[in-house]
């Protein structure tokens, strides 16, 4: 813990050290506490803010933020920047889409292409990745080139896959896949798990409650297996060396380019698996899928506490940050604000974080 | 005497046309505790980086406890046990100080009985206990490298490359950059891993470093080692003008001569 002393001089009394302890907790925790404000301003102006759908609407609109941004965190711990992601994302949903129609088309039930695309998609999505690394660990080209030229070549080849159009013809049940819940109540009434009731009345339907859509339950998974990484384990400890001192790592015998890499196939397979979320949620792939999704992600990782010059962040800010862009997002939206609106304030949000970033260090970094 | 644990036969290295290290022969023996000095470019980065491993030589040969070894990395030094200390002390000011010390080798243990973690509590005994073999003090070892003081930095690397059994230690100007006070302490910890055996090389500019904790001084210039000198029967004048050249060397060519006394 670093010693930040606020008050100076005068005699130190338990309301002061209180005082001083509270403006400490809040200076590292201005991300919650901006959540909080966001989560209060919308409630108070929209209807229906803090209903259970709309809430889920959040969790939902979170999704893509969260997974690009979980493996921009790990790349921006090491001090470089992943810029392809957005695309790559899209670049992935066309690959997950186009192998979900070839597979049906060769006569494949549901339960079988869907997973399988879905292995495809991951498998092909680690490409860029490889190539990412490969550029910035061995042949010393800086991240923010090799990732911006990967940004256009991702795009361009998604474009020629689907040949400019949004893929369709994908399996229904991949539709039914990524919009279901796994749970279903009508109170008093019913309890079910997974299987969305048939044959309701109108008004059944109305009042029945959806709980916890499934697809955040499989994000969830894979963001706690690759938070336990980062934090708990030699791989993640090694990716914050990195990223505080490249000669330290390399000389305390860690293989850096090899980590570097692995850390931009991270990324990619993130941005990949955002793909295949979106593909079974809109059930089409699409070149554009992502494209708004790269300055979110950064910005969520931002956000979080991560430095631009490595060696910060963690996934729980992470997970802050994304909140605050899928509530700002919902909340818009909610209130009937132009979408272009967001942009700007996700702009302005991140230039605050960065300018935070710039003159008090000390208020971000991953707490211990 | 002890046999010399480091022997440098004709140790060679150019760089295009130039010969930053030229035929220097060296011996460093256990619980001795050798100077290197010179100007700036005269070669003692240079031959320091063949014995860690980051150069290697174009002519030559390291003997390390006796035998012939060739480095094709630092880490190979690393596990012959030749530790090497830079001006820039290389630790990750992002992570705590056990952290530092394990870095690269971590200890882990199994979570439910198969995934390897991190093993906190152990790297940090064990960091504790380093240390205080070292008597450094560390107000904690969770504090992170970026709040602790330059000599508690230095403290710190030292400790590391004690920790795994350095049976070399380089030290590149240990004491560049360090308050007084602190200097002090870094010199005292040289001369506690004198009494602990463990032989050490320092690259040092400031005379009273040298003349304080050395037992032999080897010069160079030029690429050249110019001369070797007992450190009690010199002085800095002498070592001044070999530095400089001032001096012209009456003692010079007489590489390795293994000195009369001590």
């Amino acid at each position: 813990m670093p010693e930040t002393t606020l008050g100076r001089g005068s005699t130190p009394t338990l309301a002061a050290a209180g005082r001083r302890l509270g403006a400490r907790w809040a200076g590292r925790n201005w991300p919650v506490l901006f959540l909080l404000l966001e989560v209060a301003v919308f409630a108070a102006a929209g209807t229906r803010f803090l209903s259970l759908e709309n809430l889920q609407n959040i969790l939902v609109a979170c999704l893509p933020i969260l997974l690009l941004g979980m493996g921009e965190t790990f790349v921006i711990i090491t001090g470089g920047i992943d810029l392809s992601v957005g695309f790559v994302m899209g670049f992935a949903t066309v690959i997950c889409a186009k192998a979900m129609v070839l597979l049906q088309a060769a006569g494949l039930p549901p339960g079988a292409s869907i997973p399988l695309a879905a292995l495809i998609c991951l498998a092909v999505g680690a490409v860029p990745g490889l190539v990412n690394g490969t550029l910035v660990a061995r042949l010393r080209v800086p991240p923010f080139l090799a990732t911006f030229g990967m940004y256009g070549i991702a795009y361009g080849v998604s474009e020629i896959v689907s040949e400019n159009t949004p893929i369709s013809g994908l399996p229904h049940a991949a539709g039914v896949l990524g919009n279901d819940y796994i749970l279903y109540v009508l109170p008093g009434r019913f309890t079910t798990f997974f299987a969305r009731p048939q044959n309701l009345d109108v008004r059944d339907m109305r009042s029945m409650l959806s709980i916890l859509p499934t697809i955040v339950i499989a994000v969830v998974l894979f963001v706690a297996a690759f938070a336990f990484i980062l934090r708990r384990t030699r791989f993640g400890q090694h990716t914050y060396a990195i990223g505080g001192s490249i000669d330290a790592a390399t000389r305390a015998g860690i293989n850096v380019p090899r980590h570097l890499t692995a850390t931009y196939i991270i990324s990619s397979c993130f941005a990949s698996l955002s793909g295949i979320m979106y593909v079974l949620k809109y059930v089409t792939g699409r070149a554009d899928a992502g494209s708004a999704r790269m300055l979110d992600s950064v910005v969520a990782v931002v956000i979080g506490g991560a430095s631009l010059y490595g060696g910060t962040g963690s996934v729980k800010g992470t997970i802050i940050g994304s909140l605050i862009i899928a509530t700002l997002e919902t909340g818009m939206v909610n209130l009937g604000v132009p979408s272009h609106n967001r942009y700007i304030a996700i702009g302005l949000i991140l230039v605050l974080a960065v300018l935070i970033d710039q003159f008090f260090p000390d208020l971000i970094g991953r707490g211990e | 005497m002890a046999d010399a644990i480091l022997q440098l036969r004709g140790l060679t290295k150019r760089f295009g046309g130039l010969t930053a290290v030229d035929r220097v022969d060296l011996d460093v023996r256990p619980g001795e505790v050798v100077g290197l000095l010179g100007d700036n470019g005269a070669g003692k980065s240079t031959l320091i980086k063949m014995v860690s491993g980051v150069y290697q030589p174009d002519e030559g040969q390291i003997f390390f406890q006796g035998r012939e070894v060739r480095m094709a990395s630092p880490m190979n030094a690393l596990e012959l046990g030749i530790e090497t200390l830079y001006q820039d002390l290389a630790l990750a000011e992002n992570l705590n100080v056990y952290s530092n010390i394990f870095l690269g080798r971590e200890r882990t243990r199994r979570f439910l009985g198969m995934i390897p973690v991190l093993d906190h509590a152990v790297m940090h005994d064990e960091s504790s206990k380093v240390l205080k073999r070292l008597e450094i003090e560390i107000p904690s070892l969770r504090n992170l490298i970026k709040n602790l003081s330059g000599g508690q930095r230095q403290a710190v690397a030292i400790g590391r490359s004690i920790y795994w059994n350095a049976k070399l230690l380089i030290m590149d100007e240990p004491t560049a950059a360090l308050g007084v006070q602190e200097q002090r302490k870094v010199l005292d910890l040289v001369r506690l891993l004198r009494s602990q055996n463990i032989p050490i090389i320092i690259i040092s500019h400031q005379m009273y470093d040298i003349f304080s904790v050395t037992d032999r001084l080897v010069v160079m210039r030029r690429g050249k080692k110019v001369a070797e000198r007992i450190t009690k029967e010199t002085n800095t004048d002498e070592v001044v003008g070999l530095i400089t050249g001032a001096e012209e060397v009456e003692k010079n060519g007489a590489p390795a001569a293994p000195s009369a006394s001590s």
